[in-house]
């Protein structure tokens, strides 16, 4: 006999859950390749410029940009698995066709392809805030608040990725996203320096594809200092996150459903 | 006693399509299709390549999105119960689309979580498929390591895990050696046997012809015949076939000699090919002299290359 029809989160879950399988076959050349790149950085940047730079709003230069990186170490692996990952899935493994012909819809398949992507980025993350104190940064009682602040912008990275993903008719079309998007994110969102002494326009530009504001939230949270204005941050995000998963779902749709 | 009546007076219908349309911009892939499916039988779904048969089973499977006309599953109309709908419809792809990541259970496994089998459930019913597939020594082989046989048969018991009550065969045995062809035959008809619905397509004739209760022709988006394949095959084409290598003079003759047998004859680029509907002594003697010549029962294929034309249909 045929099953009932599954609630749409449990359809996500399903999505989530093939995904794990597979990737708890693969799970440390996954890690080595989410999590090397942030901490080279922190190593390289910390200890090396470091040595340079006394201290920027009270704190070393390596304490500094440490809460920043996490950010990015969720924002470059949710946005590498969206891309590089769903489309492989979508592309030359027909895993995607595989699943259409099940009761699950495009629009559970995509989101639960994000909340995938958003989970394997806030792992990332975790895993930086875990390295912390390796480099003399105890993080705040307020870093729990952290766990769903970097699992929305893994939402948002995650989303952004499949929207390309939807559009992509071949691997080298994500060299725009990473060369013109994520990597300038990466530069410019204030993980290095404050982002307050960037000109007005790049500050206003850096509000719509919102890592400035998760690298605001995360400082705060590893500092346990809350600074005025973070719930606006936290607004942005969470519509930013909303908005880039119903684009994802819809160019999903389109792409998949003749 | 059962009931040997051949017809049953009044058959569920499985699927139903009243006027089936799918356009791509201009190009009209499926023109207003009438066919319907039902209960227990096998129905064969042939054409030439782009006829529209792919297109008419992706739109079984919401796949697709039909532009035109009625498509009700099992009394249900998709587009808006085809979730509760693809509960009950099993699919071989013509296309692999394995988990290659994953092992032949693990696989199983997974599709399973699709339509939420209980893990138990999943468990039993995955250990059983791969014995009746005879897959068990497999089981926890990487897909990569399978055969092109072994992987159509675990396509086959993944798309049979919730037990569906409808199943969809893309080509079920595209590619395969006579071993494994025969292996998937039997299997489908214990299958048969057990109740499934199935809905087929294939380009293989001898096949369809083996497996099919009845049979629809598609030709460029339009049905062009739908019947029993034996009657269809012996009201359309005839009884016996003649393939005759000769010289043109010859085929004057035999296209003279068959007329009065009532007999359809088609030039060929070295002979004729002739299909009679009765015995004919006079066309025995006929075919004598010529080159070459046999005579065998008329097949499905002959009906196909009747349907649908000899020349290839590549656009």
């Amino acid at each position: 006999m045929g099953q009932g029809v599954g609630l749409p989160v449990r359809n996500m879950i399903r999505v989530v859950q093939r995904n794990a399988r597979v990737w708890w076959k693969y799970k440390v050349p996954s890690l080595v390749g989410n999590l090397g790149q942030p901490l080279l950085f922190l190593v390289a940047f910390g200890f090396g410029m470091g040595q340079k730079i006394q201290v920027i709003e009270g704190h070393s230069y390596l304490q500094f940009i440490a809460p920043g990186l996490a950010a990015s170490a969720v924002m470059y692996s949710a946005a590498f698995e969206a891309t590089y990952g769903s489309y492989t899935r979508l592309s030359t493994q027909s895993t995607f066709e595989g699943i259409l012909m099940t009761p699950i819809t495009v629009e559970e398949l995509a989101l639960g392809e994000v909340l995938w992507c958003a989970l394997k980025g806030l792992l990332s993350g975790l895993v930086m805030i875990a390295v912390m104190p390796f480099f003399g940064l105890w993080p705040s009682p307020w870093t729990v608040a952290l766990v769903p602040t970097l699992l929305v912008s893994g939402v948002l990275f995650g989303a952004m990725g499949l929207i390309m993903t939807a559009l992509a008719t071949n691997y080298d079309f994500f060299n725009y996203f990473i060369s013109l998007i994520i990597t300038p994110l990466f530069l410019f969102s204030g993980i290095f320096f404050a982002a307050d002494t960037l000109p007005v326009p790049t500050r206003q530009l850096l509000r719509f594809v919102p890592l400035a504001p998760v690298v605001d939230l995360s400082r705060m949270l590893c500092y346990g200092e809350l600074l005025p204005g973070w719930w606006l941050k936290v607004l942005v995000l969470v519509v930013a996150a909303v908005a880039a998963s119903w684009l994802a779902a819809v160019l999903l749709r389109r792409r998949l459903i003749r | 006693m059962t009931d040997l009546s051949p017809v049953d007076p009044s058959p569920v219908v499985i699927v139903e399509a009243r006027g089936l349309a799918k356009s791509y911009g201009s190009r009209q892939a499926v023109k207003g299709i009438d066919f319907f499916i039902h209960q227990g039988e096998c129905f064969g779904f042939l054409g030439p390549n782009g006829a529209g048969k792919t297109t008419t089973i992706q739109m079984i499977l919401g796949l697709v999105e039909k532009s035109g006309g009625e498509l009700e599953v099992f009394g249900q109309r998709i587009p808006d119960a085809l979730a509760a709908i693809k509960t009950r419809v099993g699919v071989v792809p013509q296309h692999d689309n394995l988990d290659t990541d994953l092992t032949v259970y693990e696989n199983l496994l997974t599709y399973a979580s699709y339509y939420h089998l209980p893990a138990r459930e999943a468990a039993t019913r995955a250990t059983e498929l791969l014995q009746f597939f005879a897959l068990d020594n497999r089981r926890h082989d990487v897909i990569r390591q399978l055969s092109g046989g072994q992987r159509r048969r675990l396509l086959l018991a993944r798309a049979l895990m919730h037990r569906p009550q409808l199943l969809i065969l893309d080509e079920p045995t595209v590619g395969l050696d006579p071993q494994a062809r025969h292996m998937i035959w039997q299997r489908l008809k214990n299958l048969k046997e057990q109740g499934v619905t199935m809905m087929l397509t294939s380009h293989y004739m001898d096949e369809v012809a083996r497996l099919s209760d009845r049979i629809l022709v598609m030709d460029q988006g339009r049905v062009v015949a739908q019947g029993e394949p034996r009657q269809m095959v012996s009201d359309l084409v005839g009884l016996d076939v003649f393939e005759v290598v000769c010289v043109d003079d010859e085929i004057l003759t035999l296209e003279a000699v068959a007329a009065d047998c009532h007999a359809r004859t088609e030039r060929t680029s070295d002979g004729i090919y002739i299909y009679t509907s009765k015995d004919c002594a006079e066309l025995e003697k006929a075919v004598r002299p010529c080159s070459e010549w046999r005579r065998r029962p008329a097949n499905l294929e002959d009906l196909f290359i009747q349907l649908t034309g000899r020349t290839l249909h590549e656009s």
